[in-house]
C-alpha cells in the first residue's frame, strides 16, 4: 500500500490534481484531493456512495470549478455518464456525431460504431435499444474523439451482472486501440480488480490508498494475489470482515 | 419474486367454503391470436369504426332524425342535410367562395404574423436571460387580458378595417406560442444539455440538436392552442362590421332569420378547427417519432 502524492509534477499530458478542494455549503466534499494519471493509465476510483467521486470527476471533466487547489486535464476529454444520457430525439449515429466535425464524421462514427459490437444499429432510436446497448453508444460517442482522457462515472452500475461482463471485456479490448488515460469511478470492488491499473479509495474527501495491480487477466478472474487484493480494497474501506 | 395483489382480499365462499385465499392468476397470450381469425378482425373493425368521429356522428344521426320527425322546428336547428344544402346552394350562389376566401385569408395573414412574432419572441426567451427580462413579463401581462376585451380597444387604435381582425388573431395566436415555447425551451433535460457541452460541441449545435428538437413537443402544444385561438379571433373580429367573410354570413343569416346560413358559418368554423387540429397530430407523428408515447387501448 503507497500513497500516491505528486505535488510538484507536471507534465503535458495526464490528469495533475493538487490540493484540491470543494465544498458544498461549509461541507468539504473534496479536502485538499491530490491525484495524477499517467498517460494511459486506467485509474479505478473506488469509494461508497456519497464520498465524492462524482463531485471530483466533475471537476475534471471541466463542469465544475474547485474551490481551492488546481487542476490540469488534456482538454480533449470525453464523460461517459452512469445513464446514457442520449439524445431521445436523435438516431445513434448522430447521438455518436454530436461533438464531430468535418466530412468524415459520419465514417469515424461507423468504425466506433463496430468497435462496440453495434454495427447496423446506426438507424436505431434510442428507445428500442437496451441498456447496456444504450451504454455503449455513449461509449462510442466518448471515444470518437479520440480524447486522451476519458472519465467514466459508474458507466455500468445500472447493468445486470452478465451485460457488465461484456462491458468489462469491451473496455479491454478498446484499451489496446485507442491510447487514452482513463478515470473510472465505481463502488464495485470485483469491477475495479477487473479493470484497473491502479485502484484508489477515497476516503474523506480524500484518496486514501493506492493499489498498483500487476495481475494477469487470469490472475483478475480467480488466484491468491486477486483476494489479498479484495481484502485489502475491502479493508481500505473499511467493510474488513463483512464480506 | 412474488407478485401480490394489493387490493385482493382473502375470499370467502360463505360461512362453510374452505377459508383458503382465492389465488388469481393471469394469462397472457399474444393479442394476435385472437385478431387473426377474420370473425376476430371484423369485431375490431365494427367495435369502433369511426373511431375519434364516433360522438359527432351519432349526435349528427341523432339530430337529423329528430329534425325529420318535427321534434327540432326549422327555425332552431335544421336538418344537418338541410345546412349542407344551404351550403351548397351559397356557393352555387357565388356567396360563400369569396366569404371563405376572405376570411381564410384573414386567418392566415394574422397566424403568420403572430407565430411569427411567437417563435421569435419565444426563442429569444428561451435561449437568453436578456430574453425572458425583455418579453416575459409582457407576455404573461398580456396572456391575462382575454382576447375579448382587447377588441374595443383595437378598434379604437387600428378603426375597424382588416388590421384590426389581422391583429386580433394574430394576438390569439402569438401569446400561447410564446408561452408554450419559452416553458418547452427552459424545460429541456439539463443533463443533455451539460451532456452536449462535454462533447466539445458549439453553441450552434447546442441550439439544433439540442434545444430545438428537445423544446418541438412544447411547440407543437404551443401550435394547437395558437390555431385554436385564431379561430376564435376570427370570430370576434369578424362579428366587427363585416361586409364581408364568414362572420358577416352569419350575422346576414341572424337578420334574415336564416338559421341555415348560421349553421353554414358555424359549420365551417369548427371544420377550420377541427383541420388544424389534424394538422397538428399529422405533425407530432411526424416529428415526434422519437418518443416512448403512451398509446390507449
Ligand atoms: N450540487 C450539489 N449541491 C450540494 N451538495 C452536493 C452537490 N453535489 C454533490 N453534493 C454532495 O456531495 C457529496 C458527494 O456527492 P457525489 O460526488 O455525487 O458522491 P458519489 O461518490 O456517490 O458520486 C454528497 O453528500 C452530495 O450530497
Ligand atoms: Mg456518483
Amino acid at each position: 500500500m503507497s500513497s500516491t502524492v505528486a505535488t510538484d509534477l507536471r507534465r503535458g499530458t495526464g490528469v495533475v490534481v493538487e490540493r484540491v478542494v470543494r465544498r458544498f455549503g461549509d461541507r468539504a466534499v473534496l479536502d485538499q484531493l491530490d491525484l495524477t494519471i499517467e498517460e494511459e493509465e486506467l485509474v479505478i476510483l473506488l469509494g461508497p456512495s456519497g464520498c465524492g467521486k462524482s463531485t471530483l470527476l466533475r471537476l475534471l471533466a471541466g463542469l465544475d470549478r474547485p474551490d481551492g487547489g488546481r487542476v490540469e486535464v488534456p482538454a480533449k476529454r470525453a464523460i461517459v455518464f452512469q445513464a446514457d444520457r442520449l439524445l431521445p430525439w436523435q438516431r445513434v449515429l448522430p447521438n455518436v456525431t454530436l461533438g464531430l466535425h468535418g466530412p468524415d464524421a459520419d465514417r469515424r462514427a461507423r468504425e466506433v460504431l463496430a468497435e462496440v459490437g453495434l454495427a447496423g444499429r446506426e438507424k436505431a432510436w434510442p428507445k428500442e435499444l437496451s441498456g447496456g446497448e444504450a451504454q455503449r453508444v455513449s461509449l462510442a460517442r466518448a471515444l470518437v474523439s479520440e480524447p486522451e482522457l476519458v472519465l467514466l462515472d459508474e458507466p455500468f452500475a445500472a447493468l445486470d451482472a452478465i451485460t457488465r461482463l461484456r462491458m468489462h471485456d469491451l473496455v479491454r479490448a478498446l484499451r489496446t486501440k485507442h491510447q487514452a488515460a482513463m478515470l473510472l469511478v465505481t463502488h464495485d470492488i470485483d469491477e475495479a480488480i477487473a479493470l484497473g491499473d491502479r485502484v484508489l479509495v477515497m476516503n474523506d474527501g480524500r484518496i486514501g490508498s493506492s493499489h498498483e495491480v500487476h495481475l494477469t487477466a487470469a490472475d483478475r478472474e480467480a488466484s491468491v494475489a486477486r483476494e489479498e487484493l479484495r481484502a485489502r480494497l475491502l479493508e481500505d474501506l473499511g467493510l474488513a470482515g463483512q464480506h | 419474486m412474488t407478485e401480490i395483489p394489493l387490493a385482493a382480499p382473502a375470499v370467502l365462499k360463505g360461512p362453510g367454503a374452505t377459508p383458503q385465499r382465492a389465488r388469481e392468476r393471469e394469462v397472457f397470450v399474444p393479442r394476435d391470436a385472437r385478431r387473426r381469425t377474420t370473425l376476430g378482425a371484423l369485431r375490431e373493425r365494427l367495435r369502433w369504426p369511426l373511431g375519434i368521429y364516433t360522438t359527432p356522428v351519432v349526435i349528427l344521426l341523432a339530430w337529423e332524425i329528430l329534425a325529420r320527425a318535427g321534434v327540432l322546428t326549422k327555425t332552431y336547428a335544421p336538418a344537418p342535410t338541410s345546412i349542407v344544402k344551404a351550403a351548397v346552394d351559397l356557393w352555387q350562389q357565388g356567396v360563400l367562395g369569396p366569404d371563405l376566401a376572405i376570411s381564410l385569408q384573414r386567418a392566415g395573414l394574422g397566424l403568420a404574423l403572430g407565430l411569427s412574432v411567437g417563435i421569435t419572441a419565444g426563442v429569444l426567451g428561451g435561449l437568453l436571460r436578456s430574453g425572458e427580462y425583455l418579453f416575459n413579463g409582457l407576455v404573461q401581462v398580456l396572456n391575462t387580458i382575454p382576447l375579448l376585451a382587447v377588441l374595443p380597444l383595437m378598434i379604437v387604435w387600428f378603426g375597424i378595417d382588416e388590421l384590426t381582425k389581422v391583429l386580433l388573431i394574430s394576438f390569439g395566436a402569438g401569446v400561447p406560442m410564446y408561452l408554450n415555447l419559452f416553458a418547452a425551451i427552459r424545460g429541456v433535460d439539463q443533463r443533455l444539455i451539460e451532456m452536449t457541452r462535454t462533447t466539445g460541441a458549439g453553441t450552434w449545435r447546442l441550439v439544433t440538436r439540442v434545444l430545438v428538437p428537445g423544446s418541438l413537443p412544447g411547440f407543437l402544444v404551443g401550435l394547437r392552442f395558437s390555431l385554436a385561438y385564431s379561430v376564435l379571433g376570427l370570430v370576434a373580429a369578424e362579428t366587427v362590421n363585416a361586409d364581408q367573410g364568414l362572420g358577416f354570413l352569419i350575422t346576414q343569416g341572424q337578420t334574415y332569420l336564416q338559421t341555415n346560413q348560421v349553421f353554414v358559418g358555424l359549420v365551417i368554423y369548427s371544420l377550420l378547427g377541427l383541420l388544424a387540429d389534424q394538422f397538428v397530430r399529422a405533425l407530432e407523428r411526424v416529428l415526434l417519432r422519437w418518443r416512448p408515447s403512451y398509446e390507449a387501448s
